[in-house]
Formats: structure tokens, sequence, C-alpha cells
């Protein structure tokens, strides 16, 4: 397999009720991403979109195809991947493979989503999809209550008092309120308190309205190409895809025993682990999937930063904070960056890339010296991905 | 091959409050919901069960937001229960005033019945539920 290297960036501002259709929240990531790469529309070879929700939101299939088409990619093979909140890293992974394998060497990738104008009820319904339709949406469950679930396992799981942990869960979101005033392309510019969290009306119980993300507006994409392409094209300091990782489940009642663990993402995380030789603890940097705020302390648990049941005292610690153990979603993460589930898994790569190029100074938040970054993301019921990217090119 | 349990004859069972489940016949245990394979060794020699809906409450959680239709369940609660039988099953808990819900529910005795969400415009029909209540 060849090296492949992230040669551009381009991402939208993530918002509720974007102006834009779909189709040019993704044009525009997409050519700020080209152009970003010293690159021209007609150089790209192929295209790797995240989408979800188009046909519900705006009666739109395809959009990877009619964006391609606007910036004047024309008629390349232009295809949508479809993993629930998973779906932009799924694209990734998809792209980086065909890179990998030699069959092109300069693609693009990209993800959007238009959910706000659907309106509340129909975005919750149209994100319920992501769970069994016959054996889970009978019930009502909805995606707060199906971490609503998880948060009561977890705290009989490792024996915390209920209101300890939700005091712990209110800091992720403080945290993520915190950085998510310094992203320019953030949704929610607005820092909150531990009490304002606990005391926002209730979701799901335990979840309250700040333990969960927005519905989002918004789109990112980036190209990728192989390294010998990289080379002729650029001269910035490179950023690899170095480890992929990759695993799905079923239903909760079908994930039983190891719930309140979600074990398609511990497989995913060994894969690019393996993949590459890391450990967790030579993570420099990670955005991982914090849709609601117990679900950043599972994914961090899930992906070997933490011991099982730590995560909470992690985030009291500051571990989960800039000059901690792990920086964990430094871009305000879903919950204040925002979570535009098509676009989200690039979103992501487009976070940790431009931490790994040293680019976030200019934001004032660059974590010092940050070689390896770690990308997770987490669509429905459990197709959990990650990517582990790298300034060395393991 | 055909599902021994396809989800039209579960959830004919289950709206006459029968739950049904399958037993491996190579390693023993039980899957419920149904599956194709065990859910235990992924066997595919199964046979249908009736379970007897008895178990103990493992999570919860109460809906102040509902999907688009279903404002007038709220507030419902979405229950998590692992059945004496082994299989953990997704439903909802009645029969309790959600104020009055906390952690001490946890691990206590429930039974279960079926009741039916209608469907709405996504759905191709209705569907059975099971329901969850405590057991006195
Ligand atoms: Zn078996």
């Amino acid at each position: 397999m060849r090296k492949v290297v992230i040669l551009g960036l381009g991402h939208t501002k993530f918002c509720f009720n974007s102006p834009k259709t779909g189709v040019e929240m993704l044009a525009e990531a997409s050519v700020e991403a080209i152009l970003d790469s010293n690159l021209n529309p007609r150089d790209i070879q192929s295209a790797y979109i995240g989408n979800v929700l188009g046909t519900f939101c705006e009666g739109q299939a395809t959009v990877s195809q009619f964006a391609c088409d606007d910036i004047g990619c024309l008629n390349i093979p232009a295809i949508r991947y479809e993993g629930a909140c998973a779906s932009g890293s799924i694209a990734v992974r998809e792209a980086f493979m065909w890179v990998a394998s030699g069959f092109y060497d300069v693609v693009l990738v990209g993800g959007v989503e238009k959910a706000t104008a659907m309106g509340t009820s129909l975005a919750t319904r149209t994100f319920c999809m992501g769970t069994d339709s016959k054996y889970e949406f009978g019930t009502g469950l909805t995606f707060p209550g199906f971490f609503a679930l998880l948060t009561r396992l977890y705290a009989t799981q490792y024996n915390l008092p209920l209101s300890r942990l939700k005091e712990q869960m209110a800091l992720v979101s403080v945290q993520s309120h915190k950085y998510g005033m310094k992203n320019p392309h953030g949704q929610i510019k607005q820092e909150i308190s531990v009490d304002e969290v606990l005391k926002s009306m209730p979701v799901c119980t335990p979840l309250n309205l700040h333990d969960c993300c927005p519905f989002s507006d918004g789109a990112a994409a980036a190209v990728l190409c192989s390294e010998e392409a990289a080379r002729k094209i650029s001269s910035k300091k490179p950023v690899y895809i170095s480890g992929i990782g990759l695993a799905t489940s079923g239903k909760m009642s079908s994930q039983y025993k190891y719930l309140p663990r979600l074990r398609a993402r511990e497989l995913a995380a060994q894969q690019s682990y393996q993949m590459t030789g890391f450990k967790p603890e030579d993570v420099d940097v990670c955005e991982l999937h914090d849709c609601f705020s117990i679900a950043s302390f599972i994914a961090a648990e899930g992906l070997g930063f933490f011991e099982p049941g730590k995560a909470g005292e992690a985030w009291e610690k500051g571990d989960a904070d800039i000059g901690g153990k792990i920086p964990i979603n430094i871009s305000g993460g879903l919950k204040a960056k925002g979570h535009p589930i098509g676009a989200t898994g690039v979103s992501q790569l487009y976070h940790i890339t431009k931490q790994l190029r040293g680019e976030m100074e200019e934001n004032g938040v660059q974590v010092d010296g940050a070689r390896v970054g770690m990308i997770d993301t987490l669509g429905g019921d459990g197709c959990i991905c990650n990517l582990i990217l790298t300034t060395d090119g393991i | 091959m055909d599902y021994k349990l396809p989800f039209k004859e579960y959830n004919k069972a289950l709206r006459k409050n029968k739950l049904l489940g399958l037993k491996c016949n190579d390693c023993g245990s039980i899957t419920c919901p149904p599956k194709m394979a065990c859910q235990e060794c992924q066997g595919l020699d199964l046979e249908i069960v009736e379970l007897t809906g008895q178990g103990k409450l493992l999570s919860f959680s109460t809906h102040y937001i509902a999907p688009l239709g279903r404002d007038n369940e709220i507030p419902y609660t979405v229950a998590l229960v692992e059945l004496d039988e082994g299989p953990w099953l997704l439903g909802n808990l009645i029969d309790i005033n959600p104020r009055k819900m906390d952690m001490g529910l946890i691990g206590q005795k429930v039974t279960t019945a079926g009741r039916v969400f209608p469907g709405d415009t996504y759905s191709d029909g209705p569907i059975a539920r099971p329901v969850f209540s405590l057991v006195e």
C-alpha cells in the first residue's frame, strides 16, 4: 500500500439555518480544499462524500454528483457514503483505500448535512432511523435516549453515584463550549457552567439539553493524494493518514453484555493502532464523537486513553484539556462546533490535520508539538470509524 | 435460508402479550429479539421458544422529546431489561410516574407485555413493543 497524504482542507461555518443548500455547502468546502491543495477541480479523479439526510431535508439524494458537477469536477465517480453520523469518516476511509491501493492519485473527500431546516421533530425522527426500525424505534428510542440508557448502565457498572457522574459529564460540555468560542467555524458561541448544564431542561433522563450536541448545517472537505503526488504538488509539511479502523455492531440488545462499552469502537481502534504500531499514549491530540457528554467518556475509554469508568476523573483533572494527558475535542467537539452528521468525520479530519500542521496557533488552541492525532466517529447503533494521522507517515 | 422467527411472527405474538425468542441448538443460549444467528455463538440451528418475560431492569430513560408525530406520548420511558433467560430486551417502562423514577429502580423485577405503536409515515406498519411493569 502507498502512503496517503492529506493535501488540502476546506470547512464551511457550522450553523443553524444555513441559507445555502446542501450541494452549495459541499461545493464551497470542496473548492476551498482543492485550492488549498494548489490544484484545480479538474485534477480530482474521484470523490467520496458523506451525507445522510439530504433526501429528508431537501429531497436531494446523491449530493455528491451535483456538487462535483457544480465545481467543475466533471463526470468523475462521485459517490455518497452513508453510515449515519460516521458517514464522513467512512468516506475518508474509503478514499484512503483507493489512493493507498494505487488506483487513484488525487481524490476529494467531503461531507455535508443540512438538518436544521427539518425542525427538531422531523430531525429527531430521521436520526432515529439510525436505530433498529423494528426492534427499537417502536419504543420511541431516540439517540439521546440511547446514550441516556448507557449513562445509567455506566453509573451502575462503575459504581458511580449518578449525581457525581452527571457533574463529571457536565465538564465535557463546559470544556467543549470553551473551545467552541475559539473556533471560527463553530456553531455555538457561548460559555456555559456546570450549573447551567445540570439545570438545563431534561431531554432524555438523565441527559439534559446541554449534555446533547445541536442539530447542525455545514460541510467539510479535504483532498487526499499519494505521497509521490504530494511532493510534486505542494511544499507544505505533509500530514499522513497512517491508520484506519472501522467496525460495526447491531442493535442495543444485540450488544447486550458488552454495554456500556462499545465493542465496535474498541475493535476499530485496535485496527488503527495495529496498523501504525502506536499505543493510546502515543496519541497527542484527539477529536472524538461527543454527540452526548457521556459518549465522550465511553469513547475516550474505548480508544484506550483512560481506564473504563475513569474518564470522568480525567476530565476533572484536566487530562482531556490542552496540557493534559490527551487533549480532546479542542475544536469544541460536536457539542459546540456543531454536528452536521455527514460532515462530522471530515471536520474532525480538518481539525486534527490543522493541529498536526501547527496551524491552530492563530486560534489560540494549538497543541504544542502534536505529531500523532486521532479521530473517532460513531454512527447509529454501532458503526464506528477512526483514523490515525501523523506528520511522519508511519 | 429463511429466518426461523421473522419480525412479522415475533410482532404478531407480542401483540398477544406473548414474548418469543430463539433457543440455540448448538450452545443452548437464548436470542431475543430474534436474529438469524445465535447472538452468543452465531450458530444457525435455532428453535422458537416462548419466554417468561420476567427479568430485571438494567436501565431506563424518560423521554421529554419525541420523534415527529409522537409528542402525544411524552413523557415516555424507554427501558432495558435483562430477561431471566439471558437476553436483553428494549421496551417501555409503564405504570409508574416518571417523576418517581430514580436509580433505585435498577435491578427491580419486571414482567413483560406487548403494546402496539401504530407506525408513522416512515414505518411499514404497526410495531409491537415490549412494555415492562414492576413486579410488586
Ligand atoms: Zn448459540
